[in-house]
């Protein structure tokens, strides 16, 4: 089995209006520091092992976890370790 | 004419929009399951507002995967008059019939009230009955209506005329040039965020949408009677 951790955010062109309540609320709590918050989505799959577990997972984010016009994706994929 | 209401999990606006077309109109109207795999003998599409599928991951994601959007894709390419409102609209560019993708309303907030919307482009189908520049009174409800797209998307929608409602005056929810509603090229896929179906009756306080349904029943007459006499 794999673990596939997908990391979706949107891209730098886009205004994301959550992370700029989330900043300004930061600056109300006195974090000045903070200068941008941008937010995204986690999403965590688990896979039966085969050779195209990639372009599978590209073709996952291509089609429903990302929206390309908006987001950005990337993926990390390890070995499911079984305690 | 007759005309399919799709209904999704979550969908909540397509009792409105049958009963805009059954009683307003006075045309035959029937509702569609999402998991059905046919719109065979149906004339018109409609996709309503709603939440569906909880609006999950995205907005309109997860229904644009559903069993019958191969069927609406179908009808779109067969140049059938298709109106996506609301979470139809977010549905119809998660499917890729139509450009750009919607945000986040630049305030957070879930808007429902009645706006002013521009006829931008009264030579469509759906909006023959409006006059350029027209302004109408429609009621909007919706917490991701910011419609976005980049530069490139943006300028081929204006060379197009594809720019077919705008918000007039305050832009409620931070859309890109203003956008309320766009046309694909072809001209028969409407995808707006104001709901034209809970103003089809003066008794709602406005009956400004239901000549949008009118527009979509003359076009309707006009090709069935070219394909009569050709």
């Amino acid at each position: 089995m794999k673990k596939v951790k997908v990391f979706i955010t949107l891209k730098e062109s886009v205004l994301d209006p959550q992370g700029q309540a989330v900043m300004q609320s930061l600056h109300n709590m006195d974090y000045q520091n903070v200068k941008d918050v941008r937010i995204g989505k986690y999403i965590e799959l688990e896979m039966e092992d085969s050779a195209d577990v990639a372009e599978q997972v590209d073709a996952i984010c291509d089609k429903l976890l990302a929206n390309t016009v908006i987001e950005n994706y990337r993926y990390e994929i390890e070995e499911e370790v079984h305690s | 004419m007759k005309t399919a209401v799709i209904v999704f999990p979550g969908s909540n606006c397509d009792q409105d929009m049958y009963y805009a077309i059954k009683d307003g109109l006075g045309e035959e109207v029937e509702y569609v399951w999402h998991a059905e795999t046919s719109l065979d003998g149906f004339d018109a599409v409609m996709i309503p507002g709603g939440f569906s599928y909880g609006d999950y991951l995205r907005s309109g994601a997860i229904a644009r995967f559903a069993g019958i959007m191969p069927a609406v894709i179908e009808a779109a390419k067969a140049g059938k008059p298709v109106l996506g409102v609301c979470n139809g609209f977010q549905i119809l560019l998660e499917a890729g019939l139509l450009p750009g993708a919607m945000l986040k309303n630049k305030h957070l907030k879930f808007i429902c009230e009645t706006v002013h919307l521009k006829t931008e482009n009264n030579e469509t189908l759906f909006t023959s009955l409006y006059k350029k520049d027209e302004i109408i009174r429609i009621p909007i409800a919706h917490g991701e209506g910011n419609y976005y797209c980049d530069d490139e998307t943006l300028q081929g929608l204006r060379d197009n005329h594809q720019i077919v409602f705008t918000y007039d005056g305050e832009n409620p929810n931070g859309s890109r040039a203003d956008i309320a509603g766009i046309i694909n090229k072809a001209g028969n896929v409407l995808g707006m965020m104001p709901h034209p179906e809970r103003a089809a009756d003066a008794l709602l306080g406005s009956d400004d949408g239901l000549r949008l349904f009118q527009s979509i029943l003359n076009h309707w007459r006009e090709s069935a009677h070219a394909a009569y006499t050709s």
